[in-house]
């Protein structure tokens, strides 16, 4: 199979091309036209993993739209869509927050941290990353990416978290395959690795 | 129902000033929605169920956020975050139970994007009202929750008119409790009011939970030095320790003298569309000690005179239970 045509790049170019044709660059341009004096401006810049992105928000996007369909960092996952669930946890400033569940113009002057952005630049692995395979900590995987940066924004918070301190801090993120405990022993092996 | 991936299309505003702030809320009335962590407002813009014309960002306001000493007591930014208040050493130390009680609000990322003013504002779980149906609170003519088939077990046992919906907030009986007084800002000039009358049953409004008026903004919560370092005790109970709402919550300061209770306010959460004082418990405890007798001797003073519905008789023995283990928890 050829590797430059995954799975997920065929349904992007499907999804992308099928609302290209549905929404219409015209209708854009009048919205932006009719805009009301105070109002913010679309275009803005973004601090994502640490690079400036500039890009076009609508005013009531989320920000969990924006970096999946906008900056394609599909990492963040949207379940619930309503702060419910964890699985588009993001750091901003450091914090854990349900992306989806915050507007992309609240962010602007925020540093905004997805799973793509914690391993280093040689591609290391963040500890909780590393130590989450190691102690098998996903099964399914689907809620993982949430679980990563939750406890990430917990070691940040409190590099020697107690475990039931870890369970607090990972306590909005839901795992329907029940492996809390094995995510639990992933966090406090991270902070060991931490150490 | 299904939850729409993108929310419809609106203005935002995201002014800096408070009086910036004021002069939106005035000129766009009706059509603007105050938007604080948007916890609660994301879900009716989603679903469909409201609709606002443009969002008035308050995030970008400094003078909103924050905790400072007066020369009595202590004054907090509506803006101020859940995570805020229950990890603030000033709060801790002086007002436990209002840590405890902002500390228990929904999970973490909530509490770190959820402000104090959001949270006593925000409006009743009642599915049916949130899903948009043509309810009494919603300008309709019929409640769907206090029907015979009706699912209203989280909904109110006291104080119900035609609308049944329980107060959802955490942090309100805590601020109850405290005698806290709301300050609340227009553009003709600044109001300040108790927390007990900020809150708003359905036989005075069916349409608001608060005394919040459109073109005002709630811009700080100031409470009085009263109960600083009493004695405090808050418990929530919910079906899950994370996100889900109280099915009764109890906040309680007493002041002690020696072995006995000189003074005490008792408020208990989602039993009423709004805090509910406990005055009867409060006049009953008053002089006695801080014991299991105590406790015992008040039998079901807490509940008398609640009306259940179908489902949430349970409500009544878990009200009086959560005021005895206030009583009898050092």
């Amino acid at each position: 199979m050829n590797p430059q045509l995954t799975r997920r790049h065929f349904i992007k170019g499907v999804i992308f091309s099928a609302s290209a044709a549905a929404s219409g660059a015209g209708y854009y341009i009048a919205s932006a036209a009719s805009r009301s004096p105070g109002a913010v401006e679309r275009l803005i810049s973004l601090n994502v993993n640490g690079r400036v992105r500039r890009v076009d928000v609508l005013p009531q996007e989320t920000l969990a739209h924006t970096l999946r369909y906008r900056l394609n960092l599909t990492g963040t996952k949207l379940a619930c869509n309503r702060g419910e669930c964890g699985a588009c946890t993001v750091m901003l400033d450091d914090i854990a927050n349900y992306s989806c569940s915050v507007l992309t113009h609240q962010v602007k002057d925020r540093a905004v941290i997805t799973v793509e952005g914690l391993r280093a630049e040689d591609g290391t692995l963040h500890p909780v990353q590393q130590a989450f395979i190691e102690e098998l900590s996903p099964q399914c995987g689907f809620c993982t990416p949430g679980q990563v940066v939750a406890a990430a924004a917990l070691l940040r918070a409190n590099p020697n978290p107690t475990r039931e301190e870890a369970r607090q801090g990972l306590s909005g993120n839901l795992c329907r395959c029940g492996a809390y405990d094995h995510y639990l022993n992933g966090v406090m092996r991270a902070a060991e690795l931490m150490a | 129902m299904p939850s729409h991936d993108v929310m419809p299309d609106m203005e935002l505003y995201q002014p800096v000033q408070v009086e910036d702030a004021l002069a939106l809320a005035a000129r766009l009335g009706e059509r603007g929605w105050l938007l604080g962590g948007g916890q609660d407002t994301y879900g009716w813009l989603k679903d469909r169920a409201k609709r606002a014309e443009a969002l008035i960002d308050l995030n970008g306001i400094a003078a909103l956020r924050g905790i400072s000493e007066t020369a009595d007591g202590i004054e907090i930014g509506a803006l101020t975050s859940l995570t805020e208040i229950a990890t603030s050493p000033l709060i801790n130390q002086r007002y436990g139970v209002l840590a405890a009680a902002a500390g228990r609000v929904a999970s973490p990322q909530i509490r770190n994007a959820g402000t104090l003013g959001g949270n006593v504002s925000q409006d009743v779980r009642c599915w049916y009202y949130r899903r948009g149906l043509d309810c009494y609170r919603a300008g309709g003519n019929l409640c769907y929750a206090d029907t015979p088939e009706g699912m209203n077990r989280e909904h109110a046992i006291f104080g119900q008119s035609r609308c049944v919906a329980a107060s959802p907030s955490d942090t309100a009986p805590a601020l109850v409790a405290l005698d806290a007084s709301m300050v609340i800002r227009s553009e003709n000039g600044e109001r300040v009011m108790p927390a007990a009358d900020y809150f708003v049953g359905p036989a005075i409004d069916i349409r608001n939970t608060t005394a919040l008026r459109t073109g005002e903004i709630l811009t700080a919560v100031r409470i009085p030095s009263t109960w600083a370092n009493a004695s405090f005790y808050f418990e929530k109970v919910a079906d899950r320790n994370v996100w889900d709402f109280a099915l009764v919550s109890i906040a309680v300061a007493m002041k002690l003298n020696g072995d006995t209770i000189s003074d005490s306010r008792f408020v208990a959460g989602a039993v009423e569309c709004k805090p509910r004082r406990l005055l009867d418990v409060e006049a009953a405890v008053r002089g006695k000690p801080r014991d299991a007798a105590t406790a015992q001797s008040l039998g079901d003073l807490a509940s008398r005179g609640a009306r259940t519905l179908a489902h949430n008789q349970y409500k009544v023995p878990l009200l009086n239970n959560l005021v005895r283990r206030a009583l009898h928890i050092a």
